[in-house]
Formats: structure tokens, sequence, C-alpha cells
């Protein structure tokens, strides 16, 4: 799949924004007055860049409004409902805090909201068979203990966060493990996509046009793949082992900024794979993965 | 509403017939001759006179080789285009409406007024049916030719997709899956009609007629003989060549 710029911002954004304020819904700091304004503008500005992000792959994204209807049937849809009602209850918690007047259990539904909200975004790509490697149990967890870790570790809740890393760490490595050959266990190829396997080797002989069409551009990246083992790496290291070690070493409010810092910046790194490295069944039709 | 409907009164689709498609392309662009001046936004193309031509087609032709255990290879012209289905996972993934499946007659169609362009039914649909026009920000795909199938204003023998009606070669055929006792039905039940990626579980209305077997043409075996090659095995100079070479 393309790794579309805006929807690994939106993504990677909204997912450390709902974490933040998941936090800060459970009172996890309790702040008031000026330091949670500082926090709440943390976590809303994160959630809400993340979603403007994702309004600038929409070919017309003037007609927004329309995405909130089909939340029965749509986890896109969904997800934008259940991002709305977050931010909104969160917001009006925030109010709260300013004040410090806090009703905490308003906190507890917006953090509720708030991690359905990054449930849904999982789903969005959780959910489509035509891309095996995310059609898994593994990609809702992987994004929500990541939305949960890196969140903890700008609510600077040390200990949480290091636990929830370890976790995102192992998931990671089963996602990649047991993505790596779902395309081939799914059983579909260029013979049943075509429907002429039973008839013997098929092969891709001439695409329908020479030049490049939106089904390749969109749905048939390739470029990046060959490094993705030196990717994986650094996303690894960057998004865990170096937040955790920096963590074992000091839990000072610098060093906790830096392993926030470090642990984002090798987010955007594995998200940037998530999408390089996930293969639409379309390519078959083209002799490609 | 982007759920889909139970039951569809009826199943238009296309049988698209392997063995006969001659790979022409005249469907593609008599597709895109149709379906850029009718139902929606026009089927743009970008750059088409420059160094990397694109544009938005409803329908592409592909090709394959298709190699047997034995025998000769076989080339197959493969026309590809919405499948329509009883399943479709395009209408659910969709957040606005804009996609749908008619409970009337099982079309899906997509309201381009609704639609904001975010391309997720594109990746829903495992066949690349869906391709969103550059130019206007739509998703664009087959309407069966919805503008046609039902025009009064058409004589009656127009009044079936512009793939269909073009095709030269009686490839395409146009009707209703869900009658068995229709024409496209007969023909699929006749000659083993499939589904492509049916373990996807999206139940493709369209169905594909597989290439017949090839003719086997019997040898002629009453001059064969007199045929033969008279020596099979070299004589004088290249004989001895022959077993020189071989014995190192």
């Amino acid at each position: 799949m393309n790794p579309a710029g805006s929807v690994i911002v939106f993504t990677v954004s909204s997912g450390l924004g709902f974490g933040l304020l998941t936090w800060l819904g459970l009172g996890l700091p309790d702040v008031r007055g000026w330091a949670a304004f500082w926090y709440y503008a943390l976590g809303f500005g994160l959630a809400g860049g993340g979603l403007l992000a994702s309004t600038f792959h929409l070919g017309n994204p003037q007609r927004f409004l329309k995405a909130f209807s089909q939340w029965r049937s749509s986890w896109l849809s969904r997800e934008g409902c259940l991002a709305v009602a977050a931010l909104t209850v969160l917001g009006l918690f925030a109010i709260g805090a300013l004040m410090s007047t806090v009703w905490q259990p308003l906190g507890y539904i917006g953090a509720v909201l708030a991690v359905l909200t990054v449930f849904a975004t999982s789903m969005i790509y959780a959910q489509l068979k035509t891309v095996p490697r995310w059609n898994h149990w593994s990609t809702p967890v992987l994004f929500m203990l990541l939305s949960l870790g890196g969140g903890g570790l700008l609510a600077m809740q040390v200990w949480p966060a290091m636990i929830l890393l370890a976790l995102v760490g192992v998931m990671q490595l089963v996602a990649w493990l047991s993505g790596d050959g779902r395309f081939e266990s799914r059983g579909t190829d260029i013979g049943t996509a075509t429907g002429l396997g039973v008839r013997g080797i098929v092969r891709a002989f001439e695409p329908p046009h020479t030049g490049n069409n939106y089904l390749l551009k969109e749905m048939v990246h390739k470029v990046g793949r060959k490094h993705a083992v030196k990717l994986r790496i650094i996303a690894f290291v960057l998004m865990i082992v170096a937040p955790l070690g920096l963590l074992m070493v000091s839990c000072e409010v610098p060093m906790v900024i830096l392993a926030a810092i470090l642990h984002a910046t090798g987010t955007f790194a594995q998200r940037w794979l998530f999408f390089a490295e996930a293969e639409h069944v379309v390519g078959l039709y083209y002799g490609k993965r | 509403m982007t759920t889909l409907p139970k039951t569809t009164q009826k199943k238009l689709g296309l049988v698209i017939d392997l063995d006969t498609c001659v790979g022409c392309h005249a469907c593609v662009v008599s597709c895109k001759g149709w379906n850029t001046e009718n139902y929606g936004a026009p089927l743009s193309d970008q750059d088409a006179y420059g160094a990397d031509p694109s544009g938005t087609f409803l329908n592409r032709v592909h090709s394959y080789e298709v190699q047997p255990e034995a025998g000769p290879a076989q080339l197959i012209h493969f026309p590809k285009s919405c499948l329509h289905c009883d399943d479709a996972p395009c209408v659910t993934v969709c957040p606005t409406g804009a996609s749908y499946k008619r409970q009337e007659d099982g079309i899906v169609l997509v309201n381009e007024d609704a639609c904001i362009g975010c391309g997720l039914c594109a990746w829903a649909c495992p066949y690349g049916a869906r391709e969103m026009d550059q130019a206007a920000g739509v998703m664009k795909k087959c309407t069966l030719c919805v503008d046609r199938i039902y025009n009064e204003n058409l004589p009656e023998v127009d009044r079936v997709p512009s793939c269909v009606r073009t095709c030269p070669s009686g490839a395409r055929h146009f009707g209703d899956l869900g009658d068995e006792t229709s024409e496209v039905s007969k023909l699929v039940a006749a000659r083993g009609g499939m589904d492509l990626m049916p373990e996807l579980g999206t139940k493709p209305v369209n169905k594909y007629l597989p290439p017949r077997p090839k003719d086997v043409i019997p040898e002629f075996d009453i001059l064969a003989p007199y045929l033969e090659p008279v020596a099979s095995t070299q004589k004088g100079f290249l004989g001895w060549l022959d077993k020189a070479l071989e014995k190192i």
C-alpha cells in the first residue's frame, strides 16, 4: 500500500494524542490549572492535528460531515463519531480541570471513548480481507498498546508506560513475524484471482495499459520494501529499545521527554512500514505484489 | 445507508466468455466513451499526451499466459470491471453512504455528491474495480450502464451496457443472474461459469466462462511412415566423432 504522508501523520499523531488524553481522563496525572492547560493542549493538538491531517488525503474534504452518518456499518464513520465524542467529553473534562473543578466520571467516560477511537482507527485497516497483513487481531491490539504506551510517556506515567512499551515490543514482533507469511497462507494467488489456476501456471502476460494507474500507485507500492529489515530494526530500536533504555537510566522529566520523542520518531518509521509492507491482493492481477 | 440489502429482486450482471474474448479492448474504449459523458463526473485523463499518461477506466483488459502441465501455453484475454458482488465489501466500508447496492437490481453504485474521496472502498475491493478520479476526487466504478439499460429513449437493442453492445466477438453477456431461467444463467450453468477469488467471500454476481479445451488435431499417418528419417545414426566421420565424443 502507498504510505501516504497524511495517513501516517494522522494515525501516529492521533494515536499518541488519544493515548495521552486517555491517561488524563483517568486522572493520571491529576493536573489542574496551567499544568492542565499544557497537558490538554498537547493531547488535543496531537489528536485534533492528526484528524485534520487525515482530511488531506480526501478528494472532497468539504463533505466531511457526511462521514458521521454510516456508523452502523463503517469503521471509518465510527472512528469519526467516536473521535468527536471523545474530544467533546474530554474537552468538558479539561475545562473542569482548568478551573480546578474536576468531575471524575466524565474523565472515565472520555478515556473509554478515546481508547475506542483508537480501536476504530485500527479496525479501518484490520477489517480489510484484501490486505492479509492487516487482516489480523494483532493490528488493533498493537495500535491500542502503542497509543496507551506512547500516551503514557507523554503523561509522565513512567512505570505503566514502560510495561506497555515492552508489550508493544512483543506485539510488534508477533505482528511482523506472523504477518510475513499471511498473504501466502490465505491461499489467494494469481490462479484464484483469474480463476485460471486449475488449468496450469498463470503468468501475467500483458497489463491493460502500458502506463501507470490509480490502482498501482495506491495499492502496489513496492518502493522501500527492499530496506524493510533495516527499517524494522530502526523502528524497533527507536520505538521500544531506546525509550526503555533511557527510562531505566533515569526517570527525570527531560529523560522522559527525550524517550517520548524517540518513541514518536520510531512510531513514524513503524507506521511507514505498516503501509509500505502491506500487500493488496489486486496486485496479483498485474503479476505483482 | 451503506449496509447491504439482504436480498435483491434481480441480480443484474455480466457474463464474460474467456473463450471468445480476443483482447481487442473495444469494450474498454466504448465504456470510457459512454461513461465519460453520462453518469457522474467525466473519466479524466492525466498527462494524456505527455510522457506519463494515466487515466480513470471502469473496465480494463488484462492478458494472461496459462501453461498447462502438458501441451502449449495458452493466451487468455481477461476483461475486468466491477463484479457487483452480493456481499460487496466496498459498500459497507463507506463512511458517507455514497457507496450503495440497489435493492431492486443489485447494481453497486456511487452517489458522487456524497463521496468524500477517501479511497477506502477501493482498498476494500479485491478486484481493482474502483478507481479514484484524479480530477473530480470522487470514486468511479462500473454502473452497469444504469443510464442505458432502463433508457427508453434508446432503441431496445442498445439497452445493454456499452461494453456488451460493442463487443465484436460476443464475449460479453448481460442479464439477470438471479433468475435461473435467464439466458445468462443458462450460459453459466452450461459452461461452468466461475467466480473470481471466491475464497474472499464477496459472492460476485458477474461470472467468467473458462476457455474451452483446445482442439487436438489427429495425426495423419498414411504418409508418415515414408517421412521417417532414413538413417537414425550418423555414419562416416560424423559417426566416429559422435561416438568418440560420447566416450569422453
